[in-house]
């Protein structure tokens, strides 16, 4: 009962941040408002780079926002969204970047870099496993080459 | 021999790699946006116009000779800034300036180009930045050069300067109308 209270209590306190950003009215239907919140999170606010359109207090993100809220209303797919913001202000508005041939290397990279440190992880493992087991130095004499 | 390499190897990959990023990295983020609007049509508009208050005008109106649509709000520090460049580009008489102002107070508006003087041919007043979006715009200032067909062949993100002007605007007006009194340069 306590914990239960606990959470709606941190349930609010989140829901109260949010709405001081956003001023957006809230969508009717509940499953528009989950792809509402989705979308604006998924956006660039052009204007402070780092920042989500959901977290991003200024002017343009309020419009973009709005205009989110609008094209959902009007009965857009979030793809149309999508395709949208990007047809207007680049592909630098989505913060999950497109899988193409531009930006595959971007996709590629933590996995080629992944397998590279394994390949050198598993070399100087295999050329410790090599060395004796035994060890000359008399105990408590300084490591030196 | 060849063990001793690799971790050099590995350094020098780095090194590469970092190096690229560092010269490749643009001094001023803004610019490296490129605009998706760039060999596309002007997006088609209506809105009030600010001075000649009751009338629309209407996108449409771009097409037919050269324009070159301003965003700009008196709310905005580098407008005024560029505010100069501006009226040296309408002295000009090269191209006629279509000002969007942008989620801005119509009478702040009025008395700012009252006193700093008025480059534009027309200022249309996009109150609650509707059409600035279909521009793509993300920050005043912002310039767009509007061909005859329609077509937007450059932009300026922030202020214009007479070199950008100059050096990546007026080639694309080419040679077409020279410069009265420049005649032979």
């Amino acid at each position: 009962m306590k914990l239960r209270l606990l959470l709606i209590i941190a349930a609010l306190l989140c829901t109260t941040q949010a709405m001081a950003i956003d001023n957006t009215p809230p969508l009717s239907d509940p499953v528009m408002q989950q792809r509402y919140l989705g979308l604006i999170n998924e956006f660039r606010c052009m204007q402070c780079q780092n920042e989500t359109l959901a977290d991003s207090n200024v002017g343009l993100a309020a419009d973009l926002r709005l205009e989110i809220h609008e094209l959902i209303l009007a009965g857009k797919s979030d793809e149309q969204i999508r395709d949208y913001l990007v047809a207007r202000y680049g592909e630098f508005i989505l913060f999950k970047p497109l899988l193409n041939a531009r930006t595959l290397w971007l996709w590629a990279a933590p996995g080629v870099l992944l397998i590279l440190g394994l390949g050198v992880a598993v070399r100087i493992l295999r050329q410790r496993a090599r060395l004796p087991i035994t060890d000359d130095d008399p105990p408590g004499a300084s490591p030196q080459a | 021999m060849k063990r001793s390499l690799w971790p050099l190897g590995a350094f020098a990959l780095v090194v590469v790699v970092l190096a690229f990023g560092i010269f490749n990295a643009p001094r001023n983020g803004s610019k490296i946006i490129v605009s998706p609007l760039l060999g596309k049509s002007a997006p088609a508009f209506t809105l009030p116009k600010l001075i000649d208050v009751g009338q629309q005008y209407e996108g449409r109106s771009l097409r037919g000779g050269w324009h070159l649509v301003n965003v700009w709000g008196t709310w905005c520090v580098e407008c005024r800034a560029e505010h100069e460049t501006l009226l040296q580009i309408k002295q000009q008489g090269r191209v006629p300036i279509v000002g969007i102002d942008w989620k801005d107070e119509d009478t702040a508006a009025v008395s700012w180009l009252a006193q700093l003087g008025n480059p534009y041919e027309t200022v249309v007043a996009d109150r609650d930045g509707r059409v600035a979006i279909d521009w793509g715009v993300y920050g005043a200032p912002e310039s767009f050069l509007v061909s005859p067909q329609g077509i937007v062949v450059e932009k300026q993100t922030g202020p214009m300067t007479m070199d950008d002007w100059r050096s990546r605007f007026l080639p694309h007006l080419g040679a077409l109308a020279p410069l009265a009194g420049k005649g032979g340069a």
